[in-house]
């Protein structure tokens, strides 16, 4: 029932005008003198050396993809799980078998280290 | 009188009447909700002062009690910085998009058999999507502030969030196998008949996996590593002040009674009472003890009450895991235990001849 999904839309829309209304007001009613020393970024209290986006460990990226992989299982694994009493012992053994061919990847992206972090 | 209401009623459009009429349930949903968090926070602090045997808060109206409202009202008061190398419009927008999925997931919550805002069918897909949405709030804040620690703060989170987030998946399939269905108050009602039916029990593993897991997310001690205030300062949120600091605040402490909630209504039997279905129905029809033993929000909320002395407790117990032991714990002990005790409901159900108990 596409209607039970209103008020979630209704609640977005409120929670959205709160926390805009809170930062808002938190503009208004506090102070506002800004200064040079004030606004730059904070490093323990020295100057920044260098622009701070600077090049990330490639292990995040890692992480990301094997997130990515491991959500997309589980994207599979929530329908079986609901229909669990209707396809029964073959629907089962079927979903294991995707699962031990994912255990396999998991189980070398493990070996190789991806999951280690030193 | 009510029928003048009533009249003035009926003389509003259709749709403006379900509009208003969910107003006025968010609005019962949204008061006390953010009332809650005021006073978590106050007993949070009580709590871990009498963990160490002092007193905590104890100045600010009677016995401390107005202490949050003081806390509130001196972050209103405080200058909002913003940095000059920020992204402006990320970094404001940034606390807002933590404190709306914190909040919008309380949508599909069913209080009891009876009250709820909205009973979708997706539900528990819902929750899922908007638990994981509280990390764009989170790297959104660390990337728009330009500073090297934010960023340092929004790399550490993303990445442990990512990973907890698969292992708390794997524990829902769990629930689902156990339920079979993914609507909310369906699960509350699958684990009817008692203490013994609670998915607590049958889940064992999957119960502790969601809920370490519900703290990993909501960057709670022992995982608050995306903070760190003594190492990486303050993390993600280093160059926040004032009411965009008090938002992200907000946020934390009311993913915080979620992560119970929902623990509470997919592992403890949501309102469900312990004695469900042992008690003879003369029993139930005691005017006050009936009402207390049977079902009901009471139960639901003494259960969220527990849930969140266990955070509390848990952070004035342990200490801080090593980036990379958090990071272990994650991949490499959650998901395999989730994996395979998936495995062991699926074959105790179609391979034993006993099949899987809570299902009977």
């Amino acid at each position: 029932m596409l209607r039970n999904y209103l008020p979630i839309l209704i609640f977005m829309a409120v929670a959205l005008v709160m926390g805009g209304a809170m930062v808002l007001m938190g503009r208004m009613l506090g102070p506002n003198r800004p200064d040079s020393a004030k606004l730059s970024p904070y490093e323990c209290g020295f100057e920044a050396f260098e622009d701070s986006r600077m090049t990330f460990d490639v292990r995040y990226y890692l992480v990301a993809i094997l997130f990515i992989i491991f959500d997309l299982e589980i994207a599979f694994l929530f329908p079986w799980a609901v229909a669990l009493n209707d396809i029964g012992l073959f629907g089962f053994v079927s979903m294991m078998l995707f699962l031990g061919i994912l255990v396999v990847g998991f189980v070398y992206e493990w070996k190789r280290g991806a999951l280690e972090w030193e | 009188m009510t029928e003048l209401a009533l009249s003035l009623w009926s003389w509003f459009p259709g749709w403006s009447q379900i509009a208003l009429l969910n107003l006025g349930k968010i609005v019962l949903i949204i008061a006390p909700l953010l009332l809650a968090v005021a006073y978590l926070t106050f007993a949070e602090r009580k709590v871990i002062g009498y963990i160490q045997v002092r007193i905590g808060p104890n100045r600010v109206g009677p016995r401390g009690w107005l202490q949050p409202i003081a806390d509130g009202v001196k972050l209103l008061l405080k200058e909002v910085i913003v940095p000059t190398n920020a992204n402006k419009f990320l970094f404001v927008s940034a606390p807002v998009l933590t404190f709306v999925p914190a909040i919008v997931a309380w949508a599909v919550i069913p209080f009891t058999d009876t009250i709820w805002l909205t009973d979708i069918d997706a539900g528990l897909l819902f929750i899922l999507a908007l638990t994981s949405m509280g990390v764009y709030g989170v790297i959104v804040a660390g990337w728009a502030s330009n500073s090297k620690y934010a960023f340092l703060g929004a790399m550490r989170s993303a990445a442990q969030i990512v990973a907890y987030e698969i292992a708390m998946g794997f524990a829902l399939v769990g629930v689902l196998m156990a339920a079979g269905s993914l609507n909310l108050r369906e699960i509350v009602h699958a684990q009817a008949g008692g203490l013994h039916h609670w998915y607590f029990l049958w889940l064992f593993p999957l119960f502790l996996v969601y809920f370490i897991s519900g703290i990993a997310e909501t960057n709670r001690a022992p995982f608050d590593v995306a903070e760190g205030e003594s190492e990486i300062v303050a993390g993600f949120h280093v160059e926040y002040s004032g009411m965009a600091f008090a938002i992200f605040f907000l946020a934390e402490y009311a993913n915080m009674i979620l992560i119970s909630a929902l623990t509470a209504v997919m592992f403890l039997g949501g309102w469900l009472s312990p004695l469900d279905g042992l008690l003879s129905p003369g029993v139930l029809a005691i005017p006050v003890l009936g009402g207390l033993l049977g079902g009901g929000i009471h139960w639901l909320l003494a259960k969220i009450t527990f849930l969140l002395f266990c955070f509390v407790w848990f952070r004035a117990t342990f200490p801080r895991y090593r980036y990379d032991q958090i990071m272990r714990l994650g991949w490499k002990v959650f998901i395999p235990v989730t994996l395979v005790w998936i495995a062991v409901i699926g074959a105790a159900k179609f391979l034993t001849p006993w099949g899987f108990p809570p299902l009977h």
